[in-house]
């Protein structure tokens, strides 16, 4: 009989507890996030004006019992606006890193795991995509195929494929060489069964974290993109079309850009504080001592 | 040459693996002839860089040698590809030096067990919890209290007690264990020692030990062989070889294993130096820039492994016996 | 323990972590006289490698030390961060395990040899670079000249422990501690690295510090030998005499289950069964009693205290202790 480990019969009812405090800034920016995603979603059910009806006679009308938030250049409510405008923010913001992380995930992981010819053409064309400037390519796009959402999703989520690329292959890189993935060779296991179980749920963290970082950025882009008027077609409000619409009115009515730019400016950083907190709070080295 | 036993379950034949890193190749293993018998446990010593680990991978076909064969049982690893290959691999094992890195960090014990009977296509759930519970159960751990926690709640002797499991759990026939025990603490060695014995003998394993304490590895073996960068020196039944050994290089390892004696005053006459780099090794003998016996035909040629006692062979031009 | 150059007198290390307050070290007593040598023999996590960070006072920050560490008449645990700053490296030297970490990678040797003797000692450049050369020499690297403008990863680990060697030998310090130095090493570089600790502790008259797992590295190279399990030394003595007569099982049982050459293949190793106590939970009787096979009564009621045995030298900490005369 194999010698008995005592000492862990001792322990099994000391489970150390993992327990450590968020801190209420973390509690502020889950309130926000609840928040802006329930009167995005709930948008239609919430009893607002509609944000495409134009009122000529109350343009940049000030907060009042009926426009919450005032109105804007063309009479519209400017709260409507800011949550439809919300809508197609996270929208976008949500979508495009999506693409980015699967594509871009995807194609690191087998780089990192295959190496040889095939990395080099990868990071190669990775390369070229991060050469091309952003700006042009969504002019391009946007002139060639048109103005839509869709289009703009697309954009905003291959532009975000190399960086994706990059993280996941260096967690492969290092992963690869680790002895559980030689130990997985070693037992048989092929190549999908490997870069599935055992890298994949490794890879899938640091690729999460930076997922969080990709939406913030992307609401961001697209925010600039919607301003210079290459973004979501009107009369669609999205953030960054609202400020780009409330800078023609930033001597008279400062507020109508200032107000999308804090809506803004909250989410990108509550998205951030959400996923360094999630990054810290899973990494399962910080559970050993 | 090497004959040892009539019925070798891994025959090794004039393997050669190198290996380039910044453009330079290194000659890891050169020329290696060995044979393992049935039930048989064979230490492969041998210092940092010699070609031990690469020796233990390429039997695996983890490493593509550049020739010679690995034969198995009677198969040729190094012709086997794909899914015949696989197959194969489940009847030879590996167990790793660093036992925490070996085990998958997001995943629990139970599944890392167990995941070698889903490879190997167990699918009856029952089935594979029943073997992973016997095996957990083997290797002094609770099944119950163990199988649903992470590798991190584990010490490094219980990781590799969990890493013997589950190169148990298919019922391997031979294992290959690369320092398995030299990561970690002199107490918890000699259990996780004792324990590779037992397993030996309740699952009835050849292994090939690879370590570079050479007392850790006559403590298991009946046979040793003594690698200094890339080629074989010395091959013998264990005790003979540690009473006598015929390669100055076998008897300068013994010679450097510190004494928990204070009457034996460390000797003074290991040789300063250390092992030239396997990208550019000596010419003829190997160790010959170490070695106190060394002539100009040690230069010249390159000494063959012959027999200097019943089954003790060396490949030295000078042996000390 | 007069006249000692270094003494620890009742040094505690507590070290604050999510799972609460463990206890590194745990009342600990310790001198090395001038010329001396030291040997703490331990497990990993026995609280060794804290007790060399606290005489070194490099502890972590959120760790707490309370007791005192004379060295040579000061008390450090008092001394300004300026002067500790200047005893280290001058009077207070030390050698880590891996040398790749210790050793700055992105520097050549020359310049980080040369640096630590200008920084201490008022030499200039030429004077400065010709005793790193001649340092080199004396630690064993050939052609130590070409070896200054080299970078740590173009040697091999047994050179870039012969360089911090070297390193903390350039200031011909009082007080070398060698925490680990061989065990990332090769038996044969061990051997000679070992060899070349001895020669130039000697050659100073230095008093040195080995800090090791292995009992057999301290058997022949010490003079004196502190076994600490849980944070606490639980035998010290003489190592003759430590080797010959001990008192602790958990000595006994440290050294039996070492694999030996003069045993037959297939002999099962006594092994200590269990593992270390979680040290944020310590026990209430003697910390080796669930592992020991002579632990009865008292054992796991009451914390034995070091106390002495025939000779006041030789200290251990247990109520049944292996029979006088008994032992390797």
């Amino acid at each position: 009989m194999a010698t008995l480990e005592l000492s862990l019969e001792e322990e099994a009812g000391a489970t150390p507890v993992r327990r450590r405090r968020l801190g209420t800034l973390f509690w502020f920016a889950i309130g926000w996030m609840v928040l802006v995603f329930a009167v995005a979603i709930f948008a239609d059910l919430l009893p607002l004006p509609n944000p495409t009806d134009m009122d000529m006679l109350e343009r940049r009308a000030p907060i009042s019992a009926e426009h919450w938030l005032g109105t804007d250049g063309l009479g519209r409510d400017e709260l409507s606006r800011l949550i439809y405008g919300a809508r197609i923010s996270l929208i976008v913001g949500l979508c495009a890193p999506m693409i980015g992380v699967t594509i871009g995930g995807a194609l690191g992981m087998l780089a990192g795991y295959f190496r040889g010819r095939f990395e080099s053409v990868v990071v190669g064309s990775m390369d070229v995509l991060l050469a091309f400037p952003p700006l042009i390519l969504a002019l391009a796009v946007t002139a060639y195929l048109g103005q839509s959402i869709f289009n703009l999703t697309c954009i905003l989520g291959v532009l975000g494929i190399p960086a994706f690329m990059r993280v996941s292959r260096a967690a492969t890189l290092t992963l690869a060489r680790r002895e559980f993935v030689i130990a997985a060779q070693a037992l048989g296991a092929t190549h999908a069964r490997i870069l599935l179980r055992e890298l994949l749920p490794n890879v899938l963290l640091p690729l999460l974290a930076f997922f969080l970082l990709g939406v913030a950025v992307t609401i961001v882009v697209e925010g600039s993109l919607s301003f210079l008027g290459l973004g979501v077609p009107p009369p669609i409000s999205s953030w960054g079309s609202m400020i780009g619409e409330g800078r023609e009115s930033l001597d008279v009515a400062p507020m109508l850009a200032f107000i999308p730019a804090i809506a803004m400016f909250l989410t990108v950083l509550a998205f951030n504080l959400i996923g360094d907190t999630m990054r810290a709070l899973t990494d399962p080295r910080q559970g050993a001592l | 040459m090497l004959q040892t036993a009539s019925d070798p379950l891994m025959k090794v034949e004039n393997l050669v693996v190198e290996y380039s890193v910044g453009g330079k190749t290194i000659h890891a293993v050169s020329d290696v002839s060995l044979e393992i018998a049935r039930g048989e446990t064979l230490g492969l010593v041998g210092e940092s860089g010699c070609g031990k680990s690469t020796l233990g991978r390429a039997v695996l076909q983890l490493r593509q040698a550049v020739s010679g064969k690995v034969l198995f049982d009677g198969h040729d690893l190094t012709t086997l590809k794909g899914e015949s290959l696989r197959k194969m691999r489940r009847r030879v094992q590996l167990i790793f030096q660093d036992p925490i890195a070996s085990l998958n960090p997001r995943r629990r014990i139970g599944d890392i067990v167990a995941e070698p009977l889903m490879i190997a296509g167990v699918k009856d759930p029952e089935e594979r919890k029943r073997r992973v519970d016997e095996v957990l159960s083997a290797v002094g751990l609770d099944p119950a209290l163990v199988s649903g926690r992470q590798p991190h709640e584990f010490s490094g002797g219980q990781c590799q007690r969990i890493c013997i499991a589950r190169s148990l759990v298919l019922n391997p026939e031979f294992v290959i264990c690369d320092e398995p025990v030299s990561a970690l603490d002199v107490s918890i060695r000699a259990q996780i020692l004792n324990l590779l014995e037992e397993m030996k003998a309740r699952y009835g394993l050849t292994l090939l030990f690879i370590a570079h304490d050479l007392a850790v590895v006559k403590a298991v073996s009946d046979r040793v062989a003594v690698m200094y960068l890339g080629r074989l020196c010395e091959v013998g039944p264990s005790e003979q070889l540690f009473a006598r050994p015929a390669h100055p290089y076998t008897a300068l390892l013994i010679e450097a294993i510190p004494v928990p004696d204070p009457d034996v005053r460390p000797t003074q006459s290991v040789p300063v130096g250390e092992p030239p780099s396997p990208i550019a090794p000596p010419s003829g003998c190997r160790f010959r820039t170490r070695c106190p016996r060394a002539d100009a035909r040690c230069a010249g040629e390159v000494p063959e492994l012959r027999v200097v006692a019943p089954g003790q062979f060396a490949a030295c031009h000078h042996p000390l016996i | 323990m007069s006249g000692a150059l270094l003494s620890v007198e009742d040094a505690v290390v507590d070290l604050p972590t999510p799972r609460g307050n463990l206890r590194a070290v745990d009342h600990v007593d310790l001198a090395v006289g001038a010329g001396k040598t030291l040997g703490i023999v331990g497990e990993s996590g026995c609280g060794k490698t804290m007790l060399s960070r606290a005489v070194l006072q490099l502890l972590p920050k959120k760790a707490k030390l309370s007791g005192r560490v004379m060295f040579n008449g000061q008390d450090l645990t008092t001394l300004s961060a300026e002067k500790l700053r200047k005893l280290r490296g001058r009077s207070l030297a030390v050698v880590f395990q891996d040398p790749m970490t210790s050793l700055n990678p992105v520097l050549t040797i020359g310049t980080q040899l040369i640096e630590t003797i200008q920084e201490h000692l008022e030499l200039d450049l030429a004077q400065a670079r010709q005793r790193s050369i001649e340092l080199l020499a004396a630690v064993g690297i050939p052609a130590p000249e070409q070896r200054l403008a080299q970078y740590p990863h173009q040697l091999s680990g047994g050179m870039r422990q012969r360089v911090a060697i070297a390193i903390a030998l350039s200031c011909e310090p009082q007080l070398l501690i060698a925490d680990e130095p061989t065990t990332a090493l090769d038996v044969t570089i061990q051997a000679q690295i070992l060899d070349l600790l001895a020669r130039e502790q000697q050659r100073r008259h230095m008093a040195m510090i080995i800090i090791t797992h292995d009992l057999g590295v301290v058997a022949g190279r010490t003079d004196e030998v502190a076994v600490m399990y849980a944070g606490r030394v639980v035998e010290r003595a003489p190592t003759p005499a430590l080797f010959k007569q001990m008192r602790m099982p958990y000595t006994e049982a440290l050294l039996a289950a070492l694999p030996k050459l003069d045993v037959a293949p297939h002999t099962p190793l006594p092994a200590i069964s269990g593992r270390p106590p979680d040290p944020t939970r310590p026990l209430k009787g003697c910390s080796f009693s669930p592992r020991c096979r002579y632990s009865a009564g008292r054992c796991t009621t009451e914390k034995p205290r070091l106390s002495p045995a025939e000779t006041q030298e030789h200290l251990y900490a247990c109520f049944h202790p292996i029979a006088a005369g008994v032992g390797a």
